[in-house]
């Protein structure tokens, strides 16, 4: 079964067209590894799927909840109490975590299953000490972001929009902001995730972990998707500039 | 005259200044919140219109505005304002007067929250009324806090601006003491007043700075 699905996407800035036509669809179960050079519209594609941009023509789906379909030509999206419940569908965790400060590590996890999805607060936070203790940040509970590295930031951020309980969780670019032993540990959390089946789409520029967490790779240029496959096009693209982008990595 | 018959003069005066200075912000910090949405809506009429209410707040002298708020109804619209309208006048002047400052405070610290908390909550499902104010605001307050501090002090010392319209706060009274019995010790009490004053509002405003420095 799609969990979410994307028929020929559209987006512009003003003049410039940063995704053209894309097409993508995630099913149950599926670790999805987005790949390509700076400034090919992966941001942008993941953006657009988590509804923080809006698509200019398209359609996107949820289940069987449609959040925008094509319409004389442009997008057109669902009501604001559909996209409510679209939203509910996914989590996302940014390259810079953007936890929120003023609220401990145990509020950042806990906040949103109360006030948005009508928790008890003791249903929460125990579901948030569970999370945490798969983190490895179980001791973290009452610190504030400030106080923590930027690997365990996003183990927190992970934890915050899995306690939401979401069917598929987007990541652009995880561990970019971190450094390398840091990013070890944050791939290490994101790979028993996969381990569990969790549904995932992940933009990166580690190719040693996509080839190792992903069922499905994408690899985007100049806002068309150029080629996709399993995790063995990363070791044998069939397009020059799939080639083009690896090897230049590699150095 | 001695001492202690001056500064039991000038204690009704205080008390003025102090209900002034508190009437004040109880008005204009939350009003200023108002402005400063009207300021960023993105209804460009209003928000030319804000702009320009803030522009002749900032640029034109408190003292004249407080005139035109006395004055103006009665010279300009014929409107009879009664005994009790020279208090009003002062209130109404001082707030809307600074919640001009404080719009642009608030609008400053608002966009300076950086745009990723917005996003992390729409996509945790927020409501924007809940995210304005249980992830923007309070972020927010902290980083205004200095900036607001420093308004609230100068308030203090603007009080002494109602004597323009002849309001009998500290200054108009230390003003006529003053004169009336050629002595400059009404003014040193005034300004040991406004400075015992503002080193209250300075050291309740940095106990606050202490509270919300909890995190980062
Ligand atoms: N808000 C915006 N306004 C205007 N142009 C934008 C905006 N966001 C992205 N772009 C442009 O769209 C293009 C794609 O950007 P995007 O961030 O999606 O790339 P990316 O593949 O994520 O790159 P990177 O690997 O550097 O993160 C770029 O040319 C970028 O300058
Ligand atoms: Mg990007």
């Amino acid at each position: 079964m799609n969990i979410l699905s994307m028929q020929n996407i559209r987006k512009s800035f003003g003049e410039t067209e940063v995704l053209k036509d894309i097409s993508l669809s995630v099913s149950e179960g599926q670790v999805t590894a987005v790949i390509g050079p700076s400034g090919s519209g992966k941001s942008t594609l993941l953006r657009c799927a988590t509804l923080l941009e809006t698509i200019d023509g398209g359609s996107i789906r949820y289940l069987d909840m449609e959040a925008a379909r094509e319409e004389d030509g442009r997008a057109k999206y669902a009501s604001p109490a559909v996209l409510k419940q679209v939203r509910a569908c996914f989590g996302l965790v940014f390259q810079n975590f953007n936890l929120f400060p003023h609220f401990s590590v145990l509020r950042n996890v806990t906040d949103a299953p109360i006030h948005v999805a009508g928790r008890s607060r003791a249903e929460a936070e125990e579901e948030a000490r569970v999370l945490l203790r798969r983190m490895g940040l179980e001791e973290k509970a009452g610190a504030y972001p400030g106080q923590l590295s930027g690997g365990q930031q996003q183990r927190v951020a992970i934890a915050r929009a899995l306690a939401m309980n979401p069917k598929m969780l987007f990541f652009d670019e995880p561990t970019s902001a971190l450094d390398p032993e840091l990013t070890a540990e944050v791939l290490k959390v994101i790979r028993a995730l996969a381990e569990e089946k969790m549904t995932m789409v992940i933009v990166t520029h580690e190719m040693n972990f996509a080839r190792l967490v992903a069922d499905h790779v994408i690899f985007m240029d100049g806002g068309v998707i150029v080629e996709q496959g399993g995790p063995e096009i990363i070791d044998n693209p069939t397009q020059e500039r799939t080639r083009a982008f690896l090897n230049k990595l590699e150095k | 005259m001695n001492l202690t018959t001056m500064v039991t003069m000038l204690l009704g005066g205080m008390g003025k200044s102090i209900l002034i200075y508190f009437l004040t912000l109880l008005g204009a910090l939350p009003l200023g919140l108002l402005v400063a949405f009207g300021r960023m809506s993105k209804v460009r009429p209003l928000q030319l219109a804000v702009k320009f209410y803030i522009s002749v707040m900032r640029g034109t002298p408190l003292m004249l505005q407080l005139m035109v708020v006395f004055y103006g109804p009665f010279y300009l619209f014929k409107i009879p304002t009664g005994s009790g309208y020279r208090f009003a006048a002062v209130i109404i002047g001082f707030i809307i007067n600074y919640a001009a400052y404080f719009a642009e405070i608030y609008r400053g610290g608002i966009e300076s929250i950086p745009k990723g908390q917005r996003e992390a909550a729409q996509v945790l499902g927020y409501s924007r009324p809940r995210t304005f104010l249980t992830i923007i605001l309070p972020q927010m307050v902290k980083r205004i806090l200095p900036a607001t501090t420093n308004e609230m002090i100068t308030l203090v010392k603007d009080t002494s601006l109602a004597f323009a319209i002849s309001y009998s706060e500290m200054f108009t009274l230390a003003k006529k003491i003053a004169s009336s019995h050629t002595t400059l010790m009404p003014f040193v009490v005034a300004g040991v007043f406004y400075y015992v004053f503002n080193f209250l509002v300075a050291f309740v405003m940095e106990r606050c700075e202490k509270r919300l420095s909890y995190y980062q």
